[in-house]
């Protein structure tokens, strides 16, 4: 029984493991290929062989004919594209007229289980004109190609010219100009759980439910309703536990709405699990970008003007790509002060997977190319890499050239903060031959301040649900997908109501349960849904207040909160306990259910130019980090030896998670600096599987320091903003530049593997010889 | 395939069950047992999510045919959960972060349970050498290593 009267400690600013967490470490955590599926039939997709072609015919008839086959599902079953951005909706669950890809799907089989469904597999046949494929932007852009969609000639699917201040004027005032190219290949998530769902059909109703592997629920909903016809209100979307996402689950995925159109033809319930290779196919990762930047510098290093091209090979299908291309212009600014700013951008369609979204979207590769440049001008100038980020600081609150708000602003103290762990002044030029350091300076959104779909509801809908037995249920359609969103919403409730944990429950999420929200992408849950927990927990708080203020006799102003108890202010005896309180407050309405909302006010909505809603965000990360590398100059191979990393979140809400929020990301940067990419041949994807796609294993891995900044944004929910993200894009630059440090040589591409080294070691030792 | 009895300890309580000779320990454990805490993470081999102990070893249980295990003892995340209260190493991954999306979590826990049995004192190099096959893309690792290194610290 709850006698405590005690204020409790405060939730806000605790180091505390993850509130599922318990769940996770005892194998409990149901993820959606451990959901009881009863006698669910498997779901098999049957891809593309072919990287473009028309198709002639897709014969399924002896497929269907196999014994234990319940049935087939081809093209000819949905005619209904999708795309998660509106305006580019140009794929269909499965391919018709022509394939793009392959592995694109063209067909899925149900079957009563796996080896009956692979055996049908391999009886399906598809006839097709082939096409010429282009698996590069360059070639798929040349002259005379045979255009991917109908409606983007060349191949282009968006073009983007920005141009902000006076760039010419720039580059002549400037004591230095410097230009160079970098090729950044294409890496992918690699999140932990392969993808798969699981959907029911309620053949009397005609109704779908499906449990998924998704970062965005309700973008699902809405395109499963779509590609099946059928109302939105007679869609169930539940996510249950998600074993990661980093951006690949940030748009509803083919093998989503197949297992749906299955689950309706085949009259039953259809668990799809999709293989290792599979979930690579599906990709929607970063795609290989090449910049060309151009840097204007003073002699102090003061930047004058900044000029970029971004070519992106873009995959098969629009996917985010447009949000993509966009992002790698909008920030490049934001972070420092440069009076002019030139953007090129260009997606281009190839006969590659879809890419989509990833961890950093869009600004990653960029920011290599920024950061990279920044310190071999700092060199040429003989300027300590630090002086120069200091020269070009913002002055927070500011609204940048492109209309980006920035209203809090850490970096100078994350610069502090990694110059001084890592003795930067005192060990730079120091270290042992073969060995580096580098740094670079990051930054991201905290939420997109322009959803993907403009509908006039707010940003982000939180439900608190009280009843007589003294329990609050946090109801959010914010998808936990590991990053600990779930644990923030209750940690913010927490905090407003003085309560633990053992009070709450979070229910997160489920379409028929839990209100719509836009889902976990571009970092925004802390800053927004966190925003409308705070507000539906100060509404609750009041109403609690009011009914104490009856209880008590007093008026509601005297009241004074202490979490687990209510009391006369200042009247020492006078505590009532939270559960009389809660029975007071259900008196004539009965169960409570409190809402929050948050929404992002007009003018943090970006500008009125062409593009204008991608980059705009209420509040941005800032990081900075040192890196120590150590080259053997035999192998070529790079170990990447500390880290240390600031990074500004505004404030912590949960220290322990924004650690390890910036360590993920930090070495998912490693892994995109020195090893991983994804490879193919003519299309045909060559490492599909993580042996040959690297990422880092935990004896590669660098010790990483964070160093948490807390510029406490006057907009965050208790001045929070992001944790996840900004800090990975100064990963690869800090390692890149590390590499200059230990060998003399500036490599521009990535991943920096060993042959890549070795070849650059060959070259130099030539030039010297 | 024709079936033939399995008999085994799984978790420390015996087992029989019918399963055909080419059923992977994975499928047996997470089909036939119902056991789902143990992870497929990978097309086999690659990612670690799947380690098991059997007689004590860490083993990739989707490498593993499950008649292999016939007369051995099975161990898997369930069963570290004792009377109710989390293993060293689980109370450790859940308090110091060492689990994020948690889906690589029960390979990971059962290959450092396997090391803590026979190393009670690792070094971070220890622990480096014992994980190198458990693939994490969450944490960055550094929180895996305190976790391992608080749970040794708890046990002594």
């Amino acid at each position: 029984m709850r006698t405590g009267v005690e204020t409790s400690k405060p939730m806000v600013g605790r180091r505390v493991g993850l509130i599922d967490g318990v769940e996770k470490v005892s194998g409990r955590a149901d993820y959606t290929a451990d959901l009881d599926h009863g006698p669910a039939l498997v779901g098999r997709i049957y891809r593309s062989p072919h990287a473009h072609a028309e198709i002639i015919r897709v014969d399924v008839s002896q497929a269907l004919a196999l014994s234990g086959v319940i049935a087939i599902i081809t093209g000819d079953d949905c005619d209904t594209p999708f795309g998660i951005i509106p305006i580019v909706q140009n794929e269909f669950p499965m391919a018709r007229d022509r394939v793009r890809y392959r592995g694109e799907p063209v067909a899925a089989v149900a079957a009563i289980d796996d080896a009956t469904a692979e055996r049908a597999l391999r009886l399906i046949k598809m006839d097709v004109r082939p096409l010429p494929a282009y698996f590069e932007a360059e070639t798929a852009r040349e002259a005379g190609t045979v255009n991917l969609h109908d409606d983007r000639p060349g191949n282009l699917e968006r073009e983007v010219h920005t141009e902000f201040g006076d760039v010419d004027g720039g580059f002549k005032t400037a004591d230095l100009v410097c230009e160079e190219t970098y090729d950044c290949a294409e890496v992918t998530h690699v999140h932990m759980e392969p993808h798969a769902s699981l959907a029911a059909w309620d053949v009397e109703r005609g109704r779908v439910t499906l449990h998924s592997v998704t970062q965005v629920p309700y973008y699902v909903h809405l395109r499963v309703a779509q590609c099946m016809g059928i109302d939105g209100s007679q869609v169930r979307v539940v996510k249950p536990f998600i074993g990661g996402g980093f951006g690949a689950r940030t748009e509803t995925l083919n093998f989503e709405i197949i297992t749906c159109l299955m689950a309706r033809a085949a009259c039953a319930t259809v668990r799809m699990k999709l293989s290792r290779e599979e979930t690579f196919l599906t990709h929607r990762g970063r795609p290989r970008t090449r910049v060309r930047m151009k840097i204007g510098m003073t002699n102090k290093g003061k930047m004058t003007a900044c000029e970029a091209q971004v070519e992106q090979t873009g995959g098969a299908y629009g996917g985010y790509g447009i949000v993509t291309i966009l992002y790698a212009g909008s920030l490049l600014n934001a972070i420092y002060d440069i009076p002019a700013v030139r953007y090129d951008g260009f997606r281009v369609y190839t006969n590659t997977p879809p890419c989509g979204a990833m961890r950093g979207h869009g600004t990653v590769d960029v920011r290599h190319a920024f950061e990279s440049l920044t310190d071999a001008m700092a060199r040429q100038l003989d300027l300590d890499p630090f002086a120069v980020r200091r020269a070009n600081l913002l002055t927070a609150p500011t609204r940048t050239i492109n209309d980006l708000e920035v209203r809090s602003y850490g970096l100078p103290q994350c610069l502090d903060w990694v110059e001084k762990q890592s003795d930067w002044q005192g060990r730079k030029g120091k270290l042992k031959p073969g060995k580096g350091m580098g740094m670079a300076c990051s930054h991201y959104v905290s939420g997109a301040a322009k959803p993907v779909h403009w509908t006039g509801e707010p940003h982000a809908v939180v439900n608190l649900k009280l009843d007589f037995d003294g329990g609050i249920t946090i109801l959010t359609g914010a998808a936990d997908i590991g990053q600990g969103s779930s644990t923030i919403l209750a940690q913010v409730v927490g905090e407003v109501l003085g309560i633990e944990f053992d009070r709450l429950t979070v229910i997160a999420n489920d379409s028929r349960v839990t209100p719509k929200d836009n889902g976990s992408y571009s970092s925004r849950v802390t800053f927004m849904v966190g925003n409308a927990a705070l507000q539906a927990a100060q509404n609750l708080k009041s109403i609690l207040t009011e009914a104490a203020a009856v209880k008590l006799d007093v008026s509601p102003g005297d009241v004074e909160c202490l979490g687990e108890a209510y009391a006369i202010a200042g009247q020492q005896g006078s505590e009532i306990p939270f559960n009389d309180v809660v029975t007071q407050a259900l008196v004539d309405t009965g169960t409570l259910t409190v809402k929050g909302t948050f929404t992002v006010p007009r003018e943090f909505q970006g500008g009125k130019y062409r593009g204008a809603g991608v980059g705009p965000s209420m509040a941005y990360s800032y990081s900075a980090t040192v890196a120590e590398i150590s080259i053997d100059e035999i192998t070529g191979r790079i170990t990447v030896d500390k880290i240390w990393v600031a990074h500004d979140c505004g404030k912590a809400l949960n220290p322990l998670s924004v650690e390890g929020q910036v360590q993920g990301g930090v070495w998912m940067g490693v892994g995109q600096a020195i090893s991983e990419e994804t490879r193919y041949f003519e299309g045909l994807p060559i490492g599909a599987n993580m042996l040959d796609y690297r990422v880092p294993t935990i004896v590669e891995s660098p010790h990483i320091d964070v160093g948490i900044i807390e510029s406490i944004d006057p907009n965050g929910p208790f001045g929070a903003k992001e944790a996840s993200e900004g800090s990975l894009s100064s990963t690869l630059p800090a390692i890149a530049n590390a590499l200059y440090d230990a060998i003399g040589i500036r490599m521009n591409d990535t991943p920096l593997t060993p042959d890549r080294v070795l070849a650059a070691l060959a070259k130099q030792k030539r030039k010297a010889g | 395939m024709a079936k033939s009895i399995l008999r085994l300890t799984l978790n420390g309580m015996p087992r029989e069950d019918a399963v055909t000779d080419n059923t992977l320990l994975v499928d047996y454990l997470r089909e036939v047992t119902r056991l789902t805490g143990t992870k497929m993470g990978c097309d086999g081999g690659e990612c670690g999510a799947c380690t098991v102990l059997v007689d004590g070893q860490p083993r990739l249980s989707c490498l593993s045919l499950a008649t292999s295990c016939a007369g051995r003892h099975v161990e898997t995340i369930e069963g570290q959960v004792q009377g109710g209260a989390l293993s060293p190493l689980q109370k450790a991954f859940h308090e110091k972060l060492g689990s994020q999306c948690g889906y690589c979590t029960p390979g990971m826990i059962m290959a450092a349970e396997g090391l803590l049995r026979k190393n009670p004192a690792p070094t971070d190099q220890d622990i480096r050498d014992a994980l190198g096959g458990n693939i994490c893309r969450c944490t960055g690792y550094v929180k895996i290593i305190e976790s391992v290194r608080a749970a040794a610290g708890e046990a002594e």
